[in-house]
């Protein structure tokens, strides 16, 4: 069976700047992973390049067996990937419902002229309304988005990665920003996503939080990969441990 | 009625199909145009040579859509390629461009425009009311859109590509979806001004005239087709009922444009969205 997300030999440079220099793995159906590092490791920007918003110099990215290297943003999520950004983008004008109708109706906005063609959203109103429910925000389907706090923004953006019915979701810092209670409870809802059979890739500061959620870590340095496997077997290495003291980087334990 | 408010009601008609249809570029999709003065023209110019060479009525007025919506849809593109600020100064440039390039064309008219325009040979009354029936249906063609799921993309790509891009919405078939109905319905506008006038120079058609149907849709209220269907309307009766308003027109609208922007940004539909709640909430 393909490999949900597999990346080949991925580089990007930015002048100068090798921020991905090679990165190679597979991540299995299902699989949850932690993908950590310290600060300028090359996690954001290779979360950019899986999710198509940058394109590597070098290298192939397949989700489910199929080469989505060229492919736009757009195009991979309608492959299966979904994504949350580490700064909220809800449709601040648009309810909060309404945020996630439109994830929920994907297959209604695949082109232009079939979105003209259908106007009833009744169906996806009543998936939106559940999906709003399981991230714990029911009640909250009326209000403008830009209206919420950080912590419902937060789940806001889980909300609408579900909405995309996906096969594997990349979640970029979705606790960064959020206090302890906030913070417990998003944890609640990512673990809810993975238990529905969503593979999970999860780019977090909070080591404590990775360390007690992700089966897998996957630790970058210097845009490499220097640490991949069980949690506590890939910190106890000692180049992982020393890219941590290196990189200033500290559990929250 | 007067020939006089036959011609008005006409002028009226046309200029809520220019606004309704650039609301629909810059309202529902944000992608600012200041240019619509152009697919307006080229419509209008499209529309004339098909009346001078079949004077068929049908066959000028596909042949102004399809003008307008083919210039639309290659600045659509541009639009791809940059950002918001610049695609406005995109736009005021095919509008220059195509003021230019009108007045150089001797098969135009250059700028002696084209006269002798054949009549549809349904009367000054009979325009008008074609030009009203398509005026109608393209506030509900707007609406219509606007409730669909094309105006939903819409506002999500209008609001913030990137957001929609995570949705599965690819932003760049919205926008050229966006120029290319727009436009259509512009170079629509286009030929009806040709079958109402029966002659057209480039002047007609210029940058300063794009502002103006900007004008109302601001001052209408971005997005809002009730919105700027009204301010069409009144924008476009306004210096006919007042003689200093026709005198100082731009000044008016430069005037009305700051004060709008500055107070309500939200427009005329605002002003009464506000006004109904205050009133229910009392």
């Amino acid at each position: 069976m393909s490999a949900a997300l597999q990346l080949d030999d991925v580089a990007i440079r930015f002048g100068g700047v090798q921020a991905v220099a090679g990165v190679s793995f597979a991540i299995e159906e299902g699989d949850f992973v932690g993908l950590i590092g310290p600060n300028g490791a090359g996690k954001t920007t290779l979360i950019k390049i899986v999710a198509g918003l940058l394109r590597p110099e070098r290298g192939k990215i397949t989700l489910g067996g199929i080469d989505v290297t060229d492919d736009a943003t757009a195009a991979r999520v309608r492959r299966g990937l979904a994504l949350t950004h580490q700064i909220v983008r809800p449709f601040r004008e648009m309810t909060v419902l309404d945020n996630v109708v439109l994830g929920v109706g994907i297959h209604r906005t695949a082109s232009p002229f079939r979105a003209m063609l259908h106007v009833d959203r009744r169906r996806e109103s009543e998936r939106a309304a559940h999906i709003l429910s399981l991230v714990g925000m029911a009640g909250t389907e009326r209000k403008l988005a830009g209206s919420l706090p950080l912590g419902q923004m937060k789940r806001l953006e889980v909300a609408r990665a579900l909405a995309v019915d996906p096969k594997i979701i990349l979640l970029d810092e979705p606790l960064a920003g959020l206090n302890h209670t906030e913070a417990s409870r998003q944890v609640e809802t990512i673990s809810d996503v993975q238990k529905r059979g969503i593979t999970v890739i999860l780019v977090e500061h909070n080591l404590e939080e990775v360390m007690r959620i992700c089966r897998r870590l996957i630790v970058l340095n210097g845009g490499l990969v220097i640490g991949d496997g069980e949690p506590r077997e890939v910190m106890a290495d000692p180049v992982v441990h020393d890219a941590y003291v290196g990189g200033g980087m500290a559990t929250h334990a | 009625m007067s020939a006089y408010e036959i011609s008005i009601l006409s002028i009226v008609g046309i200029n809520v199909i220019l606004a309704v249809s650039l609301n629909m570029i810059s309202g529902f999709c944000g992608q600012v145009s200041l240019g619509h003065g152009a697919f307006f023209g080229a419509g209008a110019y499209a529309a004339a040579l098909a009346m001078v060479s079949t004077a068929s009525v049908l066959f000028a007025l596909l042949a102004a859509l399809i003008a307008g919506s083919l210039l639309g849809i290659v600045v659509g593109f541009a639009s791809l390629r940059v950002r918001s600020d610049f695609l406005a100064i995109t736009t005021i440039g095919v509008n220059f461009l195509f003021i230019g390039f009108v007045r150089k064309q001797a098969w135009l008219g250059g700028e002696m425009g084209i006269s002798g325009i054949p009549a549809t040979g349904l009367g000054a009354s009979g325009n008008m009311f074609m030009i009203l029936l398509f005026a109608g249906a393209t506030i509900a063609f707007s609406v219509y859109v606007s409730r669909s799921w094309m105006g939903f993309a819409f506002r999500a790509v209008g609001e913030d590509e990137g957001a929609a891009a995570t949705l599965g919405i690819n932003a760049g078939a919205y926008k050229v979806a966006a120029f290319g109905i727009g436009t259509a319905l512009a170079g629509l506008a286009g030929g009806l001004y040709t079958f109402f006038t029966q002659f057209i120079t480039a002047d007609a058609f210029d940058f300063i005239f794009s502002v103006m149907l900007m004008a109302m849709v601001v001052i209408g209220g971005i997005g809002s087709t009730s919105g700027v269907v009204f301010a069409s309307i009144g924008l476009t009766l306004l210096p006919e009922a007042i003689r200093f308003v026709n005198d100082y027109r731009l000044l008016v609208f430069g005037g009305l444009l700051v004060l709008v922007i500055r107070l309500a940004p939200g427009g005329l539909a605002a002003m009464v969205r506000n006004l109904v709640i205050r009133v229910r909430g009392t």
